[in-house]
């Protein structure tokens, strides 16, 4: 936790109110963005009681499973469901465009992408379950199931998998969104309840967030988020619902169970769009396009591979598997906070309170500054900035700049309030700096020790070459499929 | 000591001929080696012992540093051995390993020496050769997905590390990979052996840096199931100043240390911010303290002075470090995180402790590895800067971790470690006397 | 100990049940917590009537979710349990006897059926033979500050050879070899509870405590089918935190006596149960005992809103998290670090570096947003 951070939920409780720690949205929001609310069955790992999804905050669609613990009827959801977000993702795999590239061939990308909104963590783990429990199902043999089941369930899974990246879009938990963007005067483990954390950024007139926020807390008043229900909701409505519906197996007694459901989905429902809409009240940061981009390739290559007919995912990653996906992640997350913090003066302001980044005035500098001789020479431009962060910064550092993101400098030393910093990376092969390249003198300049660059790591053996340090090969390809895997 | 027991050159050294008898015979050997347990000294032994065999020998490191200080070794002791360094193409060569090794950023450039040193990182580019022996170096610090990229290279190797420091991290959440066998967020060694259960792991039993005062506590709190003791006897190493002193607390404290190898400089409890002025201030004068009072070492080395370079101040986080840096510290001392000061050495140590002026303790706070890297950098003294109040902020402390299936559980437990060591350092305590 | 009854009221203490117990790991610094634990003062009921009643319920689904599968392990005496532990333990055991320790007649007391349980137990502690024996529902005894508690028998003892192995039967999922770590850990907890009344077992009847191993089988539904599937979890670093908390547990005296000699919690419940005590003067006698408020409480503890409120009453830090408490470097109200936030406020002595930090928060943030 950041001071300032803390400092902003300390405003927070003062006035109210949440108070902003961005300046920008730092999450693609989509256009036509998928709301998707399950409920799940007290006690179960997946089993799906309702869901509400849709694209249209005025229709959304309910979905109910009379009997959750009738395997039919949950497989009758899982493929309505697929019924709602299949014909979304492949919609959007229609227009593509194409991408040059560097020494390889050119390729399509989708122009868009899907991107599912839960109302928070626990959801985003609903997701990747109900992906694990549909994706190895069949549509032939015994427990066959409708053919979309294990096709939804591989799309689930991506999703979720793809929620792992920082800074991806696909899949996004409401609340995560929200806290990104705001501080509320609670307790992050507070903020996790969609309700609460909504009333602090946006309390009803004439209401303090605070006492809004208190308000949401009441099962009664807001229903939980999802996916497990409020035991008292079970206990006096659900139980003898559902025990009706068991009796009767008829339309009236389903439909009894669906009533139910829905007073608990539907005050969710508004509320995720108030969420989407708050959000959408930020302009998009620069980086929020390019982090998008990655995702729509990475959808681009996944509807590919479900078109080539390639296997589900496997249950866990292998070990070449494991580690490539990681280094893809440790990627992903380093130039996520590093774009954040380029792309908005209010996270800079984190890392310039604990020194690793400073604002400053340019007092003077040297631009045509080079080193080496003959063809070694390399244009070097000095530059020394005025401050009043307290920089904590070792010379030799090195430096990005918000403001020029191609280049690097280095600290060559730091007196009082000046530091004195060297270009060593992006002015390019001139032998004299292009004009704008180095700050002038009483521009505002910032910069910092986070770098959006990676080296690419080196490469992983193939599977088959797995050393014996690893388990040696993984056996062939053995289909993972468990038709007979029983529900409860 | 009773007639029966061999000296602990004796047995450590029985240990490394056992471990050099075992190289042929698997196909992985691990050596746990606790803090200053000749760690390096076997790795150059077991170099010369396969490179006499005439194989080729490649050997991995995890840091530029650690390279070149086997390099600077494996010179001295076996100066007709051809080195070769692998490095990326941005690495100046350090004047000490200048003429020690051939250095390049391919194979083919650096001739066809018997032993080969890069990093793991710089190996993980090397492709197309087979070799017959490896020695990886610190293997504990390694992440396995590193040891994944290098392990097709060799057909057999010397795994060497310390268990006890800080284990391998990660700036992402690895829960997707807990269970699984190849976890690549943990360590070469930890994976290494989940899947060659077979493999012999052999100790270092003895400690040749940490001083008598210092091997049992180090031992007990933070390798209680294996143990280690120190090389040396309680006489063997002194401290002493050949400056008088002026009765201040720094004094008082630096003299506890010099007499007993332990002081706790306590200053009076309150929460801090993680930069506590007072706290990083003591520190700083008791390192500019320390050299001011002329200190010498007496030891099986001879009579030393203690020059700047042999003082190293130890933090948790880096912000401490800058503001410590800041303070203003002779030159030539060392100031550093806990994670760099891994695997160094040093006569005198200053450490802040983690848990100091922090009203609750973090899993990051409690890491064992990370209090066992600190107390275990000095041959002769360590002095620990704390405020009072840790004992009640570890009673205090929530037991709330979650546990994951078929992850093995990791011993010591960082709340007992913590414990064991204030507890030793309660006896060492110098109460810090007003500020100015 | 009458202290402690005294604190309590007329009623008997609430039995700690392994639940219980484990559960005084998770705010050990709560003074308030820690004295109405020792004096097994019912905190649901208090918290009931001062008006902030516990967030915690279970839906009976997951009830019978539980039931249903616990029986299903246990079916034909144990049979699908007695596969599960010859797969994990991968010991040929022939067969196995099933005695159910909870059978034996009428409605006995918890002392009579834990001198059963403790007679079964001694006998199979002696026996050497290789026949494995399942003991369902022992009745084991902790003792928690001088007081004896029963822990409830809603486990099941297999003794095979000389070893006995503690095995907790689940209903929440093993999906692909992992469980939500919230859960095992609750689990492992409390299965170190049976594992350290066992011990204490054994070692009263005089026999080695350390055959009952610190690994015990975790007995979970696996992926999403009923089928059962048993883990092996190592339970060595949950009871070494029992233990210290349970030494924790003694030392209550030392609050205890620092309290006004005239507090009490008694509820002062009419004949049909229902507490006649005025709630500001329970408000106040509550009071009167510090508590350690942080949100973690809201998923531990019964009197959290209680706390919260009070902590909100009184503008404190503690509200906002732990992290943003060790942020703040101690300072204990929002007024006073918003004061020193802007500068009205001139910093205590220790103060100046939190209000400099402060400041320039406060300087950057406007600054910049």
């Amino acid at each position: 936790m950041s001071t300032l951070a803390a400092l902003a939920r300390l405003r927070a409780v003062q006035t109210g109110t949440a108070r902003r720690l961005a300046t920008v949205r730092h999450c693609h929001l989509s256009e036509r963005p998928m709301v998707f609310i399950p409920l799940r069955l007290a006690g179960e790992a997946a089993a799906p009681l309702a869901a509400m999804a849709g694209t249209d905050p005025a229709h959304p669609r309910l979905l109910v499973v009379p009997q959750p613990r009738d395997r039919d009827l949950r497989f009758a959801f899982t493929a309505e469901l697929a019924e709602i977000l299949l014909p979304y993702v492949e919609g959007l795999q229609k227009a593509t465009e194409t991408v040059e590239r560097r020494g390889a061939e050119p390729y399509e990308r989708c122009v868009d992408a899907p991107q599912l909104i839960v109302p928070n963590r626990s959801a985003v783990a609903f997701v990747h379950m109900l992906g694990r429990s549909t994706r190895f199902r069949r549509a032939e043999g015994p427990y066959a199931v409708h053919p979309s089941v294990p096709v939804l369930g591989r799309w689930l899974t991506f999703l979720a998998q793809r929620a792992q990246y920082p800074g991806s879009a696909l899949l996004l938990a409401a609340t995560e969104a929200l806290s990104l963007h705001w501080a509320t005067g609670q307790s992050a483990l507070e903020d996790a309840n969609l309700a609460s954390l909504v009333s602090w950024i946006d309390p009803p007139p004439g209401m303090s967030g605070a006492s809004a926020a208190r308000e949401a807390e009441d099962p009664l008043i807001w229903p939980p988020a999802g996916p497990a229900t409020d035991p008292g909701f079970d206990t006096e409505v659900l139980a003898p619902a559902i025990r009706a519906y068991e009796e009767t197996r008829g339309e009236r007694a389903a439909a009894r169970v669906g009533e139910a459901v829905r007073s608990q989905l539907e005050p969710t429902w508004r509320l995720m769009w108030r969420a989407i809409g708050l959000l959408g009240t930020l302009p998009a940061g620069p980086g929020t396009a390019a982090r998008w981009e990655a995702d729509r390739a990475s959808f681009t290559n996944f509807a590919a591979q479900l078109a080539e007919g390639g296997p589900p995912q496997p249950k866990r990653d292998s070990a070449v598997g494991a580690a490539s996906r990681l280094a893809r992640m440790e990627r992903a997350r380093a130039s996520y906070d590093a774009q954040r913090a380029y792309d908005d003066p209010l996270v800079m302001a984190a890392y310039r309170l604990t020194g690793e980044a400073f604002t400053g005035t340019v007092l003077a500098t040297d631009p045509d500054r080079t080193e080496g001789e003959g063809r070694g020479r390399k244009l070097r431009p000095l530059l020394t900035v005025r401050t009043g962060d307290p920089v904590r910064l070792a010379p030799g550092t090195r430096l990005g700049t918000p403001e020029r993101r191609g280049q690097q400098a280095e600290v060559v030393e730091i007196t009082g309030e000046q530091v004195t910093l060297k270009i060593v990376k992006g002015m390019g092969r001139g032998k004299a700096a292009t004009p704008g390249a180095v700050p002038e003198v009483g521009e505002r300049v910032c910069y910092a020790a986070l770098a959006d660059e990676f080296q690419p790591p080196a490469s992983l053996p193939a599977p088959e070459d797995t050393p014996w340090t690893h388990g040696g090969p993984p056996p062939e390809h053995v289909p993972e499929d468990e038709p007979e895997e029983e529900w409860s | 000591m009773t007639g029966n027991d061999v000296s602990p050159a004796v047995e450590a050294a029985t240990v490394v001929e056992a471990v050099l008898a075992d190289l042929p015979r698997h196909r992985g050997v691990v050596v746990d080696s606790p803090p200053g347990a000749g760690k390096s000294t076997l790795v150059v032994r077991a170099a010369g012992h396969l490179a006499a065999t005439g194989e080729p020998l490649m050997i991995i490191a995890q840091t530029n540093e650690q390279v070149d200080d086997l390099i600077v070794r494996l010179a001295a002791e076996h100066p007709d051995l051809p080195i070769g360094r692998l490095s990326a193409a941005d690495y100046a060569v350090p004047q000490r390993v200048v003429d020690k090794a051939s250095v390049g950023t391919k194979l083919p450039d650096l001739g066809d020496p018997a032993v080969v040193v890069a990093t793991a990182d710089k190996w993980a580019w090397i492709g197309d050769r087979k070799w017959p022996w490896a020695i990886v170096d610190e293997a504990y610090q390694m992440r396995s997905d590193k040891l994944l990229r290098i392990a097709g290279l060799f057909e057999r190797a010397l795994f060497v590390g310390d268990p006890g420091q800080l284990d391998p991290f990660s700036i992402v959440d690895g829960d997707r990979w807990a269970g699984l066998s190849w976890d690549p967020l943990q360590s070469a060694v930890a994976v290494l052996l989940r899947h060659n259960p077979d493999l012999p792991v052999h100790r270092l039993p003895v400690s040749w840096r940490l001083p008598a005062s210092a091997a049992p506590v180090v031992s007990e709190a933070f390798y209680p199931y294996t143990g280690f003791k120190a090389g040396t006897g309680p006489g063997d190493r002194g401290l002493s100043f050949a400056a008088g002193g002026m009765r201040t607390a720094y004094d008082v404290a630096l003299e506890e240390a010099a007499a007993s190898g332990w002081a706790l400089y306590e200053l009076p409890s309150r929460h801090t911010v993680r930069t506590d002025a007072e706290a990083v201030q003591a520190v700083a004068v008791l390192a500019a303290r320390l050299l001011q009072r002329a200190p010498v070492t007496r030891s099986e080395r001879g009579e030393h002075p203690v020059s700047p370079d042999r003082v190293a101040i130890g933090a948790a986080h880096r912000d401490q470090v800058a503001a410590i840096q800041a303070a203003g510290l002779p030159d030539g001392v060392t100031v550093d995180t806990a994670n760099r000061l891994q695997g160094r050495e040093y006569d005198v140590t200053i450490v802040l402790h983690p848990l100091s002026g922090r009203r609750d303790a973090t899993a990051f706070h409690l890491e064992s590895g990370r209090l066992c890297v600190l107390t275990s950098r000095h041959r002769h003294a360590c002095v620990v800067v704390a405020r009072a109040g840790i004992p009640e902020l570890l009673d205090a402390h929530p037991s709330s971790e979650t546990v994951r299936l078929n992850v093995p559980v990791k011993f010591p437990d960082g709340w007992e470690a913590n414990q064991a060591v204030l507890a030793h350092l309660a006896k060492h305590r110098v109460e810090a006397a007003p500020l100015r | 100990m009458d202290r402690l009854d005294r604190l309590r009221g007329p009623v008997p203490p609430r039995p700690h049940d392994a639940r219980a117990i484990a559960a005084l790991a998770a705010n050990p610094g709560c003074a308030r917590r820690a004295v109405l634990d020792a004096a097994g003062i019912d905190k649901d009921a208090t918290a009931t009537h001062l008006g902030f009643p516990a967030p915690f319920g279970q839906s009976p689904f997951a009830i019978t979710r539980g039931n249903v599968f616990e029986a299903l392990v246990k079916e034909s005496g144990c049979a699908e349990l007695l596969r599960l532990l010859r797969e994990l333990l991968g010991l040929p055991i022939p067969l196995a006897a099933y005695t159910d320790l909870g059978d034996i007649g009428g409605n006995p007391s918890a002392h009579l059926r834990h001198s059963h349980t403790r007679k079964l137990i001694d006998r199979a502690a002696r026996d050497s033979d290789d026949a494995g024996t399942l003991y369902d529902h022992p009745l084991l005894r902790l003792d928690i500050a001088g007081h004896s508690a029963y822990l409830e028998p809603d486990v099941v003892t297999f003794r095979l050879g000389g070893r006995f192995h503690i095995v907790e039967i689940k209903s929440f999922a093993v999906v692909d070899g992992q469980a939500e770590p919230e859960k095992v850990a609750a689990a492992a907890r409390q299965a170190a509870v049976y594992v350290l009344a066992l011990r204490n077992l054994l070692e009263e009847l005089g026999h080695d405590p350390r055959r009952v191993s610190h690994d015990v089988v975790l007995v979970c539904p696996e992926n999403f089918a009923n089928r059962p599937a048993a883990t092996l979890v190592d339970v060595r670093r949950e009871l070494a935190v029992l233990r210290r908390q349970l030494a924790r547990m003694t030392r209550v005296g030392t609050i205890v006596d620092a309290l006004e000699p005239e507090l009490t919690f008694d509820l002062a419940p009419d004949a049909d149960g229902v507490p006649t005590r005025p709630v500001a003067e329970l408000r106040d006698a509550v009071r009167g005992v510090d508590a350690r408020y942080a949100p973690d409480c809201l998923s531990t503890c019964d009197l959290c809103f209680f706390c919260r409120d009070e902590a909100a009453g009184g503008g404190s830090t503690d509200l906002l998290g732990r992290q943003v408490r060790d942020a703040l470097g101690g300072i204990a109200t929002v007024t006073e670090a918003l004061g020193l936030a802007d500068g009205s406020l001139t910093p205590g002595e220790g103060q100046e570096e939190i209000a400099r930090l402060l400041r320039l928060a406060d300087r950057i943030y406007a600054e910049v947003s």
